[in-house]
Formats: structure tokens, sequence, C-alpha cells
């Protein structure tokens, strides 16, 4: 089996049983990174070039193991030791790029629609890493496989996602992916972070995060990007973290056997309290694990190799 | 001199009263006559004079488009004053009002002479400069406005940049009265639209861009609706594109308020939904708005609230739109579309042939107070477009005149185009 497509660039685009596909595709791949030897053979030969032109930890690394695990060569390019900071165009980039003949080109862009430009440029596969406030869909795979992981399914739980949903690429690729598995989806931030008519991408929006916690299955707080907004998006970072951060007293409302989700990076203190990031809810560092796996899917789904040499 | 008769075709003239079969006499540049059909007329062809058969044809005043950028000076690699002209000649336009934002700004008159000389010596149809409203665009103080006006401006503007201080603006429209000048207003509360990328709502929210919210449009409007009633100034509201705005242009008038209106082509053609895919060429300002926006300009466009299409063309290089979306400039060009888009109004039955003439002719003449012109009365300028409603064509982007190819309908299938473009008595375009 393989994706039909040759790029991923959103949630909103895959159908459900391709979203599907990608999440049993990634359990498979998971003890492979439990092996000693965490290697497999599958895309030996392939190039896989990490385009980022934002500044990351976990989805940089998540994927330069991802294709190292697959045996593929990947190569990191950041947009400050380039020629980006010379002030070459996405264009001339991309054209470079392939001219190296690449298999998959990365990109992480602060950019919305930057990897649908590049897509349209090149001829190998592109993989959205996450651009600007519009999608983010390995991250959101990702969290959709520690979700099913955790209570075997999606169909029918309650997701509450609370935050920046504004600004958020995490939380638009949620809202498509988790409503196309069958989850109940709702938003809660504070009115200056709801983007106009989120209501008609088929979630249900709150403002306080108490109303939606109380029957939510999973609650993913999202992190706030204090570093997006030109202005102030609420009065103070104190008054934020009081009325929508997520801590021991919210909680008691919650349901006993829920889970806590977050992107990362973690603002502790601000939108979580540390002591329910570290706590027995949280899923966050699951979250990192599967991220592996996840990328190590799309790389076989996108750039193929045959499912014998996957599982040797 | 030189004589022209156009023979046989549909003239429709809304300011001369006149929708029929006649034939159009013009000598030395000016309407000699305009006669009923006659078959037998000219038959012989006498040598001096160029006959043109227009069977079947719509013959009407040249249109007039009141919102162009030309690029010329300082941007010349977007466009030119030639090539400018040649693509207006090619949409059926005999005169182009060009925007102030040039570098450098038309805010005085040497810049303007210099636009007059450089359209006399180099472009094939009229040019009107607007000047600027502010020295430098910068909305802190008043441009030479009695000198721009002297030096052959039509109106004034800082089109792209609006003037934010009311009391510039109110200081502006005062001064600008005692010229008769009309100041053409581009709306947009820039505290409201900082950052935007495309309309707000549910499309920019999918798209991950900022969006402009209408009021940013509408807030603008109406505070400058209430300067025009305090000053008495003439108001034009440039490319208008919110319900809420046309609203607000209906009240003024309501209270017989010196206040008109013009949307664009695209406006009243595509919604917000046409940047879907990041399509930059769908990327300008105002945004392209929602449907129950165009669904008012083209109520507003019915009912007679907006006066004028204009096309608000916007030359930009490739280098500028084959961006980032959010690092893509603005605008798309127009002159060379707008025809056989405006026409869809006249196919849907909501506007009359002599109603859209009036639009792309009559009106901005009138209100740029161009006395010879948009009318083929006896005495006006023989500035003459020649129109075949029925051709269909598919726009080929690389084909157009313009020196920028940034137009989101390339491979659009279009029905009507420009046979022949008329400039004082002269062809300028052959289709």
């Amino acid at each position: 089996m393989r994706l039909k497509r040759k790029d991923l660039l959103g949630i909103e685009e895959l159908e459900r049983d391709e979203i599907e596909l990608i999440l049993s595709t990634a359990e498979s791949f998971k003890e492979v990174s439990d092996r000693e030897i965490k290697k497999v053979p599958t895309l030996r030969g392939r190039t896989i070039i990490n385009l980022f032109y934002e500044a990351s930890t976990r989805t940089r690394t998540s994927f330069e193991i991802a294709a190292k695990r697959m045996s593929a060569d990947a190569i990191n390019i950041s947009a400050s030791s380039s020629s980006i900071a010379k002030g070459e165009t996405l264009k001339d980039t991309a054209k470079n790029l392939e001219a190296m003949n690449p298999d998959c080109i990365v990109l992480r862009h602060s950019s919305s629609g930057a990897p649908h430009i590049l897509a349209r440029l090149i001829k190998c596969s592109v993989i959205n890493a996450g651009d600007g406030s519009h999608e983010h869909p390995s991250q959101a795979l990702l969290d959709m496989l520690t979700v099913k992981e955790r209570f075997g399914r999606i169909e029918g739980l309650k997701i509450a996602i609370v935050g920046d949903i504004s600004h958020s690429r995490v939380a638009r690729s949620n809202i498509y992916g988790f409503i196309k598995l069958g989850a109940k989806v709702s938003v809660a931030g504070p009115p200056t972070m709801m983007p106009a008519g989120v209501e008609d991408m088929g979630c249900s929006v709150r403002y306080r995060i108490e109303d939606v916690i109380g029957d939510a299955d999973v609650i993913m707080m999202l992190r706030i990007q204090l570093e997006r907004h030109k202005v102030s998006l609420f009065p103070s970072v104190r008054e934020y973290s009081r009325l929508f951060g997520l801590d021991r007293q919210k909680l008691e409302k919650a349901k006993k056997d829920m889970v806590i989700l977050h992107p990362g990076p973690v603002n502790r203190g601000v939108e979580i309290a540390p002591d329910v990031v570290d706590g027995p809810y949280s899923l966050v560092l699951d979250q990192v694990k599967n991220g592996v796996a996840v990328r190590m899917a799309l790389f076989y789904l996108l750039l193929g190799g045959s499912r014998e040499q996957a599982v040797d | 001199m030189n004589r022209l008769l156009i023979k046989g075709g549909r003239v429709v003239d809304p300011a001369g009263g006149i929708d029929g079969l006649f034939d159009v006499y013009a000598i030395g540049g000016k309407i000699a006559a305009v006669k009923p059909y006659e078959p037998s007329a000219f038959s012989l062809q006498p040598n001096d004079w160029t006959v043109i058969d227009a069977t079947g044809l719509i013959v009407c005043p040249g249109f007039i488009d009141m919102h162009v950028h030309l690029r010329e000076p300082g941007y010349e690699y977007k466009e030119t004053i030639k090539t400018g002209a040649m693509a207006a000649a090619a949409g059926g336009f005999t005169g182009i009002a060009c925007m102030a934002n040039t570098d450098p700004v038309n805010d005085n008159a040497s810049v303007t002479r210099y636009i007059l000389k450089k359209a006399q010596e180099e472009g094939i149809v009229n040019v009107y400069p607007v000047g600027a409203v502010s020295r430098e665009l910068k909305g802190e103080s008043m441009a030479e406005i009695g000198e721009l006006k002297e030096a052959g401006c039509v109106a004034v503007s800082d089109d792209g940049r609006p003037v934010i201080n009311s009391g510039l603006m109110r200081l502006a429209m005062e001064y600008a009265k005692l010229f008769n000048m009309l100041v053409i207003s581009h709306c947009e509360d820039t505290a409201l639209s900082a950052g935007g990328q495309m309309n707000e709502g549910i499309a920019s929210t999918r798209l991950g861009l900022k969006g402009i919210p209408v009021a940013s449009e509408d807030i603008m409007v109406a505070r400058d609706i209430a300067i025009a009633e305090l000053t008495g100034c003439r108001l034009h509201i440039a490319h208008i594109s919110t319900e809420g705005a046309i609203g607000l242009v209906r009240l003024a008038k309501s209270k017989s308020l010196k206040v008109t209106a013009e949307v664009t082509p695209h406006h009243f053609t595509l919604t917000d939904e046409a940047v879907i895919g990041y399509n930059t060429n769908a990327k300008m300002n105002p945004p392209l708005r929602s449907k129950k926006d165009l669904n008012a300009i083209r109520q507003g466009l019915a009912d007679g609230t907006i006066d004028v299409i204009a096309t608000d063309h916007a030359p930009q290089d490739i280098t500028e739109k084959e961006v980032e979306f959010d690092k893509a400039a603005n605008g798309i060009i127009g002159l060379e579309t707008a025809l056989p888009l405006s026409l869809r109004l006249v196919f849907d039955n909501m506007l009359s042939m002599a109603e859209l003439v009036k639009k792309l002719s009559a009106n901005p003449a009138r209100l740029l107070g161009l006395d010879c012109k948009g009318t083929l009365k006896v005495g006006a300028d023989a500035d003459i477009s020649i129109l075949d409603l029925e051709k269909e064509w598919v726009v080929d982007a690389r084909l157009l005149k313009s020196r920028s190819k940034n137009t989101p309908f390339d491979g659009w299938k279009m029905k009507g185009k420009v046979v022949k473009t008329v400039v004082a008595g002269k062809v300028v375009y052959e289709g």
C-alpha cells in the first residue's frame, strides 16, 4: 500500500482511509525504535532534505531520526545557515535543491501555503512540517496515533483543544483529523484567539476552558505563541494563565480517564501548570515517541519500498 | 484631417440618449454626425474617408478607466505608460486615469507634466493623471492640489495608502472643493487590516492567513462620507468591496450627498474562495470578499448605487507574485479582461448595455470633468469602442499587452471582445 499522492500538505485533503493507513503503518514501525539496531533498509539510497525556515527541535529531529531509521540519507538545512539568509527566494532554493535530485523535501516555513508553492514547483515529494498558521499534518497524525493507542479507538471520543486557535497550525490539522475519524471536537480560548467562522470546520466553539474539559476524553493544550503576535491578544500572561491555563484545580472537573496532550514546546506555568505536564494524565512524551513512527510511515507511504523489506 | 465613418453598428450612447442602428461620422477627431443607418451611404468609399463596417457590432463611446496604476515613473519593470496604454486600447479603453503612487509620487506639477509628456509621446490613449492628496502619500500634509489641477490632474487620491488622519482628510476635501477636484478615497482602517492577507472569513481561517475584516472598509467609508457632508466636497469611493460600504453609499446618495463609487470586475466576479490553493493572483487590496458581499455589489451595480466600473489595473512583476502568499504583492492587471467580465452582467440581465456603457464611459467622464468624453454627441471627441458581444475567446496571459501578467483570469473562457478602439478618430487597436 502507498498513498496515492505526491505530497502530504495537510490533513484537510486526506480521506479517512488514508489517515487510517498512515496510523496503522506507523503502529507497525513503532517496534523498530525499540530494537537494539534501530534501522530497517527500506529507504536505502533515498535522499530526504529537511528544509527548515523556522526554529524547531522536536519536529526536525523527529523527521531526521525517522529518515535515518529507514536508511534514507537525511540532510538538514536551516534558514540561518544557508543561502536563504542571503535572500534567496523559495523558488530558487527549491529549484537548486531539486537539481540534486532528492526524493523528498520536508518543509517547515513561517508562511502559510509555502509547502503548496514548493510542491507546485518541484517533482519530488513535499511533506509539510508546519506552515505558518495553516497546518502541521505530521503533528496531528502523531496526536491521533497517541490517542488511538490509549483508547483503542478515536470514533466517538470528545476532544477539547484549548488556546490560540487562530494562530495554531496544530489546531487546524487536529480539527480536520479527529473529525474525519469520527471524534467530536470542541475548541476553547479567548475570543481574540478564535478565527472567523471556525465552527464551519465542524467543531463546536466554546470560549471558557471550564466549558470543554468536563466531558473531554482528550484535552489538547496549545502553546501560547508569544513570538507570533505583533499585538498581545490577551491582557497579561498572568490573566491568561489564570483563566485559560490548565491546572490541578480546573482538572478536578475532568473525567478520571482523560488524557492531556501538548504539541510542545511547553510554556510551563502559562498554558499548563508544571505538575500537570509531568502528571499521570500527560501523554506529552508518548506524543514525541509516536512522532518518529508516524514520520517513518509517511516516508514509507510516499517514497515507497516494499512491505517485506519494511518488516525484514 | 482624418475622416472616419463607422457604419451600420448598434450605437449605444447613453449620454446622447441613443441606442439603435446609426452611422457615426468623425472629422478631425471630433464626432461630426450620427445619422440613422443608411445602407447605401458611402458605398463607393470616397478615398479620403476610412469606412468601418460595424454590422452586428456595438459602437459606443470609448471606455474610461478611472483607476489604473501605470507604474511610470519608477517601476517601469512592471508597466510603462506605453505598455499600459496598449493594454488599455486592447481592452476598449480610450482613456485611463493613473494613480499617484509612482516613484517619485505624483504630488507635484513636474511629475504630472512628465506623465502627460510621456503619454503624448508614447501613449496611444488619453492618460489622465491623478495627483496625490498628501505629499509623498505620507498622510501628513497636503500636496499642492491647486498646481496639480493646473498641470492637468483630474482628481486627487492617496490610493493604496488611505489618509488615516481625519483632520488632514477634512482639510484636503475642503481645499479640493475650491478647484472642484474629485477626491478618490481608498477606504481602509489600517489598524483593523494590519497584517491581513485576504478577506476575513472561513476561507482565511482554513488557509491560516490573517484576515481583513469588512469593518476596516466600512469604517473608513462612513468616515469619508461624514467628511464629504461636512465639507461639501465631491467624494468617490475607490474599489468598493463590502455590503456595508455599499449600504453607506446608498444612504449618502439618498441624502443627495456628492458621493459616488466604483467597483472592479474582479470584485463582482470572484470571491475569497479564489485564494484557496494560495493563488497569489487572487491577492489584492481590498481583498476578494464573500458571496454575500459579491451579491450586494451586483445589486449595487444594478440599482445605480455603484456608478463606475474601474479596473484598479495593478501590474506586478512575476518575481513579486511567485513567492509565499504573505510575501506576495497586492493587485492584478485588469484592462484587457474588464469588458468580457462586465458583459456577464449584461448577459445575466443585471444591467442593460446602455447602463454598462454609462459605468464604463459616461459616468467616469462626468466625474473626472472630461467634457468632450464619454459620449458620441456631435462635437465630442471621436473616442470610440467597437465591440463584438458574441465573440468567444480564451484569456492567455502571455498574449496580453500589459508588461505584467498577473491575472487570475488566465485560461478563462470569455464572451465579448473589442474589435476596434478609436482615439481622436484614429484606429489605435484592431482585435
